[in-house]
C-alpha cells in the first residue's frame, strides 16, 4: 500500500489542504455552542433583542464559512483521490504492459482486469474517505482527551485507558480483516474469470450444452465469494457495538469515579457533566469512524493487491541497459544467428527447446517443421526476445538480443502469430500498428502481398470497414491475410510468419508465398509451417522433434537423410504425391 | 447502441432493486426491528445519565438526602445504564449481521441471474457486444451497488428511527417550535434530492466509462503479446489515458457534486437551528418558554438535523448504487435466445440426416451472405466443405448448431426441423472442434471432460490415446491433473486442438462438425488422428471445414462453395474429372511459390 502513495505526489497540496479545510469546519462547528451560550446568558439575561439578532447573523455566518470550507475540503479531497486513482490506473496499465510473456502466463488476464478495475476503484473511495475524515476523527478524539485533563487529572486517566483500548479494537479489526477483504478480491478474480471464460468460449459451452453445468460452477464461485463476503462483514459488523461498549463503559466508570470524586469535594457536579460530555463527543466520532474504516480496510487489502503487481520487476531484465545501436556493421543487417540455444519456460520444467545452433543471412528464407508441440513457436518466439533464452544465445544483425532495448529490437522484426488477433477499430487502425506513419498506398501494398487486396476491396467501406471486437466479423483467413498484412506494413527486416496461413487455402498461400519473396529489399522470412509443400523452396529448414534440431538443410537435402522430414513429407502427399511433386517442380 | 433509448429512470430501478431484497423480508423486519430497539436505547442511555448525575448532587450535599446513603441508588442506575449499553451493542451487532446477509445475498442473486442471462444470450448479441463492458457490469457495477447498498441499510433505518425518536421528544416539550422544525428541515432533504438529480447522470456516465475501459483493457491485457510485437505500448496507454482522463472528468464531477450534498444539507440545517435559536430566545424574552427549556430545545434540534444529515449522505451512495445497478439490469433484462418451444422434440438416436432447404442469411440486413442454399445429406455420409476464405463455410457451421438462426428457409436433423428441436439435444447431437481453440482455466482432465462430466479414468485416456494427446500430457507436470491457466496457458497451439479433439473422442456424438480442428497439428498426428476420426465417423454424419487435401479426399461429398452459394458438389475424383473451380484448388497446393 505505501508504494502506491507516490502516486498522490502529484496531488501533495490537495492532500494538505482537503484535510485542512476539514478542520477549519469542524472548528467553526464547535464555537457554535460558544455562541449559543453567550445569547442565553448575556442576551436573554440582559433582555437585548439587538444583541440576540447580531448573534444569530453571527451563526449564520459561521454556516456559511462551514459551507465554504466544507465544499472547498470536498473539492479538494475529491480531487486528489480521483487524480490518485487515474496516475495509479495509469501506472499499473503502463507497468502491466511492460510484463514479460511468461509473467503474463503465470498471472492471468482476469485478475489483472480485477486488479486494474475493481480494486483501484476501492482504493480510490479509501483516499477520498480519509482525506476527508481521517485528521477529523482523531483530532476530535484526542481534543476531547485533553480538555478532559484540563478538568481534572485523575478522572481523565480513565480516557487514558479507554483511547488504547478504542485503538486496540479499531486496529486489530483492521488487521484481521485486511486479509480476509483480500480474500474476497481473490474470490472476485475467480467470478470474473469464469464470466470472461464463458464469454469468450460461448460456442464450445454451448455445443457441449454445458450451460447447466457453468451455471453451477458460476453459482458455486459466487457462493464462495459471498461467504467470505459475509465472514468479512461479520468481523467488521464487531466493530461498532465494541467500541460503542468500551466507550459507553468508560462512560460508566466516569460516573462512578466521578461520585466518588464529588464525595471526596474536589470535582463539581458541572465538571463532571463536562466529562461526560467529552466522552460523548468521542462516541459520536468514532460511530462515523467505523464506517470509514471498513472502507479504509478494503482499500488497504485492494491497494496490497495493486502492489503486488507494481512489484513484479518490469519486463525482461535489463531491457532497458542495451545500447543504441549505431555501430552495426552492414552485411549482418538482416541475420539472425542462434548459438546453441536452450529454452526452460518453467524453472524445473522440461526443456523446451535445446541446443538450437544455425545461422540465416539476410534474405534467407528459412523455414521451421516439426510435430505438435516440438518447440517451433518457441523458436521463433526468440527472436524479437518474448522469452529469454536459458542457454546460448540468439543473436540479430551479430549483436546478442539481450544488447537491445526491447523496442529497438522488435521495431526491426514483424512477427505473425499462430492466432490472428484483431482490435477494435477500422482495418486502417489495424494495419497502423505496423507503421503508424503509412500512407494509404503503403497499405494497399502491403493488402496486396498479404492476398487481403481483393476481399477489403469488397467491403462497403474498405479501408474504414469497422472490425469486431477479436475481428468476429470476418473469417478466420481474413483475419490471419490482415494480421500478414498489418506486419508487411512495418516493412521488417525480419518478417516471421508463425504458422499464420493455416486458414488459407492452398492456392492463396502459395500466392502470398510468392508475393512475399517478390518483395522489394531483403527481407530475412521465417516460415513456420505445417505443411511441406509451403517449404519447399526455404533456402533452410529446420526439422524440429521434441525441442531438438532433427535435421537441416533443404528440402532436397532433408528428404535424402531425414527421416523425421521424410515422414511429414509423404504424410503430405501420400498417394500421387511424387507426381504432384514433380508437376510441381516443371511449373 | 439503439438500446441506449431506453432510459432507465431512477425509480424504476429502486423498483427492480426492491423486487430482489424482496425474499429476504425476514431480515429485512429483523434489522428493522434492531435499528428501532438499538435507537431507543441509545436515546434512553443519555436520560439515564442524566438521572446518575443528578444523584451526584445528592452525593455533594447529603443533609437532603432522606435514605441513608445514595450510594445503592446509583449502583442501581449505572447497573442499569450496564443492561443497555450491552443490549445497545448486541441489537447493532445483530443489525449489522443482517445487513450484511441482505446485501450479499441480494448481489450474488443479481450476479447469478446476470450470468444465467448471459448463458442465455444470443451469440448474435455476443459477437457484437464488447465483454470487457459486459464483464465490468457483473463485476465492477454489481459491486458498486453492494457498497451503497450496505451504507444504505446501515444508515438509512437508523437515520429514519432517530428523526422519528428526536421527533416524540421533542413533541413532548414544546409543539409549536416542533412544527417549525418538522416544515423547515425538509428543506435540506429538497436539496439532496436536487444534487441527486444532477449527479445520477454523472454516475452513470462514470460507470459506463468504466465500462468502455474494462473492455480496452480486456482487448489490450488479454492480447498483449501482439501489443509487445508491434511496440504498441506507448500508443495503446494513450489510448487508455484518453478513456482515464474522461473517467477522471466523469468520476470528479460525480464524487464532487454528490459529497456536495453533505455540506449542503448542513448549511440548511444551521440556518433551521439558528432559526430555533432566535425565536426561541425572542419566546423566552417574552416569558413563553424558560432558559432550561430553550437550552434541551436546540439539543434536541441538534440530534434531529444530525441524521439527515447521515440521510443526505446515504442517498448520494444510493445515487451511485442504482446507476450502476441500472446497468446490471439492462443486461439481465437484454432479449434472450427465443425459448424452446413447448412442444420442441428432444433428439435421440440420432440417424444423421442433415437436409438444408432455401437457406439464405446474413448478419447485417444489407449484405447477403448466403442465398438460397439446399443441401441433403444422408445418415453417415462425411461432407467436405471448401472454397476460399470468406466464403461462408463457418456460417454454415453456426447455422447447423442454430447458433444464429437462418433468414429463410429451413434446416432439418432426420425429418425434423431445428426451430422444432431443443437446442440443447441439437447442439449436442454434434461433436464440434473449431479452429478457435478454447481451454478454461482448470486441470487438463477438467477440459477433455467437458461433454461427458461422469467419466472414468479408463475412458479419458483412452480418448487422449485416440486423439493422440496422451504422449504431451503425460509429459506434463502433474499429467492429467496438470493445471492450465487462462487460455491454454503455455500449451503450444496443436497441443490445444488436440485437447478439444479428445473432448469430442471422449463425448462420441451421433454427428461431427470439424472446422479447421486440425490446422494447428502436424501432419503425421493429424494422419493418424484422422484415422481415430475414420472409425469414429464410421456411421456417423460429418462436416469436416479444412483446406488440407488429405483430410478432404475421403469425403463421401465435397460441396465447393464461393460467395455463399455451393457451385460444385460430389466426390474428388468426381470433381477433379470436372476440372473447375476444385481442381484448380487442388492443383495450387503444388503451385510454385
Amino acid at each position: 500500500m505505501k508504494k502506491l502513495l507516490i502516486y498522490l505526489r502529484d496531488y501533495k497540496k490537495e492532500s494538505v489542504l482537503g484535510p485542512l479545510f476539514k478542520l477549519l469546519e469542524a472548528s467553526f462547528e464547535l464555537i457554535v455552542p460558544l455562541v449559543v451560550a453567550a445569547m442565553i446568558d448575556t442576551g436573554i439575561g440582559s433582555g437585548d433583542k439587538g444583541y440576540i439578532w447580531r448573534m444569530c447573523l453571527i451563526m449564520a455566518a459561521l454556516g456559511l464559512i462551514g459551507l465554504v470550507c466544507a465544499v472547498t475540503a470536498q473539492y479538494f479531497a475529491a480531487k486528489a483521490a480521483v487524480g490518485f486513482a487515474t496516475k495509479l490506473r495509469h501506472g499499473l496499465f503502463a507497468h502491466i504492459q511492460s510484463l514479460s510473456f511468461s509473467q503474463m502466463d503465470k498471472e492471468g488476464t482476469s485478475t489483472l482486469i480485477t486488479r486494474m478495475t475493481s480494486d483501484i476503484n476501492q482504493v480510490q473511495s479509501g483516499v477520498n474517505l480519509v482525506l476527508r475524515l481521517f485528521l477529523r476523527s482523531p483530532f476530535i478524539v484526542f481534543g476531547a482527551m485533553l480538555m478532559a485533563f484540563t478538568v481534572d487529572v485523575k478522572a481523565a486517566l480513565i480516557f487514558v485507558v479507554v483511547i488504547p483500548a478504542l485503538s486496540v479494537i479499531v486496529f486489530g479489526i483492521m488487521l484481521i480483516s485486511i486479509p480476509l477483504f483480500k480474500k474476497v478480491q481473490e474470490k472476485l478474480d475467480g467470478v470474473m474469470g469464469i464470466t470472461r471464460e464463458n464469454l469468450t468460449g460461448v460456442r464450445v459451452i454451448r455445443a457441449f450444452g454445458e450451460e447447466e453445468h457453468e451455471i453451477l460452477k458460476f453459482d458455486s464461485e459466487t457462493d464462495a465469494l459471498k461467504h467470505m463476503q459475509t465472514f468479512a462483514g461479520k468481523i467488521s459488523a464487531l466493530m461498532n457495538p465494541l467500541t460503542y461498549v468500551v466507550i459507553n463503559a468508560g462512560l460508566v466508570a466516569l460516573i462512578y469515579v466521578g461520585a466518588l470524586r464529588v464525595e471526596a469535594g474536589i470535582l463539581s457536579q458541572g465538571q463532571v457533566v463536562a466529562l461526560v460530555n467529552y466522552m460523548s463527543q468521542i462516541l459520536v466520532e468514532l460511530v462515523k469512524l467505523a464506517n470509514l474504516i471498513i472502507t479504509v480496510t478494503k482499500a488497504v487489502a485492494c491497494g496490497n493487491r495493486i502492489q503486488t503487481i507494481l512489484e513484479i520487476p518490469a519486463g525482461m531484465a535489463g531491457a532497458d541497459l542495451g545500447m543504441q545501436g549505431g555501430d552495426k556493421p552492414s552485411e549482418s543487417r538482416g541475420t539472425v544467428e542462434f548459438d546453441h540455444v536452450s529454452l526452460r519456460y518453467y524453472k524445473g520444467g522440461e526443456e523446451a527447446l535445446t541446443d538450437i545452433h544455425f545461422k540465416a543471412k539476410r534474405g534467407d528464407t528459412i523455414g521451421v517443421i516439426g510435430g505438435t508441440g516440438s518447440g517451433k513457436s518457441s523458436l521463433v518466439n526468440l527472436i524479437p526476445r518474448f522469452y529469454d533464452v536459458e542457454k546460448g544465445c540468439v543473436k540479430v544483425d551479430g549483436k546478442d538480443v539481450r544488447e537491445y532495448p526491447l523496442s529497438e529490437l522488435r521495431d526491426k522484426i514483424g512477427i505473425v502469430m499462430q492466432k490472428a488477433v484483431l482490435f477494435q477499430g477500422t482495418i486502417r487502425d489495424n494495419l497502423l500498428w505496423g507503421n503508424e506513419n503509412a500512407g494509404d498506398e503503403e497499405l494497399w501494398q502491403a493488402l496486396r502481398t498479404a492476398q487481403a487486396e481483393e476481399f477489403v476491396l469488397q467491403k462497403k467501406d474498405r479501408l474504414d470497414e469497422r472490425i469486431e471486437q477479436e475481428g468476429r466479423n470476418l473469417s478466420g483467413g481474413q483475419k490471419q491475410r490482415l494480421s500478414i498484412a498489418r506486419a508487411l506494413v512495418k516493412k521488417p527486416e525480419i518478417l516471421i510468419l508463425d504458422d499464420s496461413a493455416s486458414a488459407l487455402d492452398y492456392a492463396t498461400d502459395a500466392a502470398l508465398r510468392k508475393s512475399i519473396k517478390e518483395m522489394p529489399g531483403e527481407t530475412t522470412v521465417f516460415i513456420v509451417s505445417q505443411r511441406a509443400s509451403s517449404l519447399l523452396h526455404a533456402d533452410l529448414i529446420i526439422v524440429l522433434d521434441d525441442g531438438e534440431v532433427a535435421g537441416m538443410g533443404t528440402h532436397g537435402e532433408l528428404l535424402e537423410n531425414c527421416e523425421v522430414y521424410q515422414e511429414i513429407y509423404y504424410s503430405q502427399f501420400e498417394r500421387g504425391g511424387e507426381e504432384a511433386a514433380q508437376k510441381a517442380a516443371q511449373r | 447502441m439503439d438500446k441506449k433509448k431506453k432510459t432507465v429512470n431512477q425509480k424504476e430501478t429502486l423498483g427492480k432493486v426492491l423486487r430482489y431484497i424482496k425474499p429476504y423480508g425476514f431480515l429485512v423486519t429483523l434489522t428493522i426491528v434492531m435499528a428501532v430497539v438499538s435507537v431507543a436505547l441509545t436515546l434512553y442511555l443519555p436520560i439515564l445519565t442524566g438521572r446518575a448525575v443528578d444523584w451526584l448532587v445528592l452525593i455533594f450535599d447529603p443533609s437532603s438526602l432522606d435514605v441513608a446513603s445514595p450510594w445503592p441508588y446509583l449502583f442501581y442506575i449505572l447497573k442499569q445504564m450496564g443492561i443497555v449499553i450491552a443490549l445497545t451493542a448486541l441489537t447493532q451487532w445483530i443489525m449489522n449481521i443482517c445487513n450484511n446477509k441482505i446485501v450479499y445475498n441480494v448481489i450474488q442473486d443479481i450476479r447469478k441471474k446476470a450470468f444465467r442471462r448471459i448463458e442465455e444470450l444470443p451469440l448474435g448479441y455476443l459477437d457484437s457486444h464488447s465483454h470487457g463492458d459486459i464483464m465490468s457490469r457483473v463485476v465492477a457495477d454489481v459491486d458498486q451497488f453492494a457498497d451503497g447498498l450496505l451504507i444504505g441499510f446501515t444508515q438509512l433505518f437508523s437515520g429514519v428511527v432517530t428523526i422519528l425518536g428526536t421527533l416524540g421528544f421533542m413533541l413532548s416539550v414544546n409543539v409549536g417550535i416542533t412544527l417549525v422544525v418538522v416544515i423547515i428541515t425538509p428543506v435540506s432533504l429538497f436539496v439532496a434530492s436536487f444534487i441527486a438529480k444532477k449527479t445520477f447522470t454523472m454516475f452513470k456516465l462514470q460507470s459506463e466509462t468504466r465500462g468502455e475501459q474494462t473492455a480496452l483493457i480486456n482487448e489490450m491485457i488479454g492480447n498483449q503479446k501482439v501489443v509487445q510485437a508491434f511496440n504498441r505500448e506507448e500508443k495503446t496507454l494513450e489510448k487508455f489515458d484518453e478513456i482515464n482522463g474522461r473517467l477522471e472528468k466523469y468520476s470528479l464531477r460525480a464524487i464532487f457534486f454528490s459529497s456536495l450534498t453533505n455540506p449542503c444539507t448542513r448549511f440548511v440545517n444551521s440556518l433551521v437551528y439558528t432559526g430555533v435559536a432566535l425565536t426561541g430566545a425572542l419566546s423566552a424574552l417574552r416569558g413563553g418558554i424558560s432558559i432550561g427549556q430553550l437550552t434541551c430545545f436546540l439539543s434536541y434540534a441538534n440530534q434531529y438535523t444530525k441524521p439527515f444529515n447521515e440521510i443526505s449522505g446515504v442517498i448520494t451512495e444510493l445515487q451511485n448504487a442504482l446507476a450502476c445497478a441500472a446497468r446490471i439490469f439492462e443486461l439481465i433484462e437484454e432479449q434472450p435466445e427465443k425459448k424452446d418451444s413447448e412442444d420442441a422434440v428432444v433428439l435421440k438416436d440420432v440417424r444423421g440426416q442433415v437436409a438444408l432447404s432455401d437457406v439464405s442469411f446474413s448478419y447485417v440486413k444489407e449484405k447477403e451472405l448466403i442465398t438460397g442454399l439446399n443441401l441433403s445429406v444422408k445418415p453417415g455420409q462425411r461432407i467436405a466443405i471448401v472454397g476460399p476464405t470468406g466464403c461462408g463455410k463457418t456460417t454454415i457451421i453456426n447455422l447447423l448448431m442454430r447458433f444464429y438462426d437462418v433468414n429463410e428457409g429451413s434446416i432439418s436433423v432426420d425429418g425434423n426441423p431445428i426451430k422444432n428441436i431443443t437446442r440443447k439435444s441439437l447442439r449436442t447431437s454434434y461433436g464440434m472442434v473449431l479452429q478457435d481453440t478454447w481451454l478454461k482455466r482448470g486441470t487438463i482432465r477438467e477440459n477433455i471432460v467437458v461433454g461427458k462430466p461422469e467419466a472414468t479414468d479408463e475412458e479419458v485416456i483412452a480418448a487422449a490415446k485416440a486423439s493422440h494427446a496422451h504422449s504431451f500430457i503425460k509429459r506434463l507436470p502433474n499429467g492429467y491433473d496438470t493445471v492450465i491457466g487462462e487460455d491454454g496457458g503455455s500449451l503450444s497451439g496443436g497441443q490445444k486442438q488436440l485437447l478439444c479433439i479428445t473432448r469430442v473422442m471422449l463425448s462420441l456424438p451421433p454427428m461431427l462438425i470439424l472446422d479447421e480442428a486440425t490446422s494447428s497439428i502436424d501432419t503425421r498426428t493429424e494422419i493418424r488422428i484422422q484415422k481415430a476420426f475414420a472409425a469414429m465417423m464410421e456411421g456417423r454424419t460429418s462436416f469436416i471445414v479444412a483446406h488440407r487435401l488429405s483430410t478432404i479426399k475421403n469425403a463421401d461429398v465435397i460441396l465447393v462453395m464461393k460467395d455463399g452459394h455451393i457451385i460444385e458438389q460430389g466426390s474428388h475424383k468426381e470433381l477433379l474429372a470436372k476440372k473447375g473451380f476444385y481442381a484448380e484448388l487442388y492443383n495450387s497446393q503444388f503451385a510454385i511459390a
